[in-house]
C-alpha cells in the first residue's frame, strides 16, 4: 500500500499504559502510517465487554472473570490505584484537561483505521469467545499475525 | 490532540490552504514541524502568547 506501518503490541490493562498506547496508536495514524494494535492478556480487557464471562467452558475460567471484569472504562491505574481512587482522580484530570478517554481515543483510532486485533492465545485461556468483545475489534489473530505485521514495519512497541 | 485534530482538518482541505491551529500543548512547537515532515506539509510557523500557539500549516498535498 505504501505507508510504512506501525505495531503496538498492549499487553498491559493499565488505564495510563493503555492511554499511552493509544495517544502513540493515534498520532502515527495521524502522520499517515499503517498502525496495527495487539491487543493480548491484560489488554483484552480494554476490548472485552464489562460483562461476568459465564459462558466459559471451565469453572476456574468463569471464578477468573469475577476477578477480571473487564471493559476498558473500568481500567486500573499501574500505580497507586487505591482501590479505584487512582482511576477516578486520573479520570477526573483527564476531563479538565481535556484529554480523550479510552472510549473516545478508540473511536478516533477506528476513524483513523488503525487495526485493533484480539489476541487468540489469550482468548483460549480466559475462555472468551468473540461474542465476549466490543464490535470496534477488527480481527482474532495470533502472534504469527502479529509478527508478520510487525517484521515488516518501522515502529514496534511493548506496552 | 492537536495534531490528529490537525490530520482530520486537513483532509478536508484542498491544496495552497493554510490551517491556523490553536493549542495549548507546549509540545506542539516541536510536533507540528515533526509532523509536516512525516506527511510532507509545509510548516510556516508558530505565534506563542501566554501560553497559547497559533501555528501555521499549508497544505502542499494530499493526506492518505
Amino acid at each position: 500500500m505504501g505507508k510504512e506501518k506501525a505495531t503496538i503490541v498492549v499487553f498491559s490493562g493499565d488505564l495510563d499504559k493503555v492511554m499511552a498506547a493509544f495517544i502513540i496508536a493515534n498520532t502515527a495514524a495521524a502522520m499517515g502510517k499503517d498502525v496495527t494494535m495487539f491487543f493480548t492478556f491484560w489488554g483484552l480487557n480494554v476490548l472485552r465487554k464489562s460483562i461476568l464471562n459465564l459462558r466459559a467452558p471451565n469453572i476456574l475460567q468463569k471464578l477468573f472473570s469475577f476477578l477480571n471484569r473487564g471493559g476498558k472504562e473500568r481500567l486500573p491505574l499501574s500505580k497507586f490505584h487505591l482501590f479505584g481512587a487512582g482511576t477516578f482522580m486520573t479520570k477526573l484530570l483527564m476531563k479538565i484537561y481535556k484529554i480523550p478517554t479510552i472510549t473516545e481515543s478508540l473511536k478516533i483510532a477506528k476513524e483513523q483505521g488503525v487495526k485493533i486485533i484480539a489476541c487468540t492465545t489469550t482468548i483460549g485461556f480466559m475462555g472468551l469467545s468473540r461474542d465476549s468483545f466490543i464490535p470496534e475489534v477488527d480481527d482474532l489473530a495470533g502472534a504469527s499475525t502479529y509478527l508478520g505485521e510487525a517484521f515488516d514495519g518501522k515502529v514496534n512497541l511493548f506496552i | 490532540m492537536p495534531i490528529i485534530q490537525t490530520s482530520r482538518k486537513m483532509k478536508e482541505m484542498q491544496v495552497g490552504q493554510v490551517l491556523e491551529v490553536l493549542a495549548t500543548d507546549e509540545g506542539i512547537k516541536k510536533d507540528m514541524p515533526a509532523w509536516c515532515k512525516a506527511t510532507g506539509q509545509e510548516f510556516m510557523g508558530v505565534d506563542e502568547k501566554e501560553g497559547e500557539y497559533r501555528v501555521f500549516v499549508k497544505k502542499l498535498k494530499g493526506l492518505e
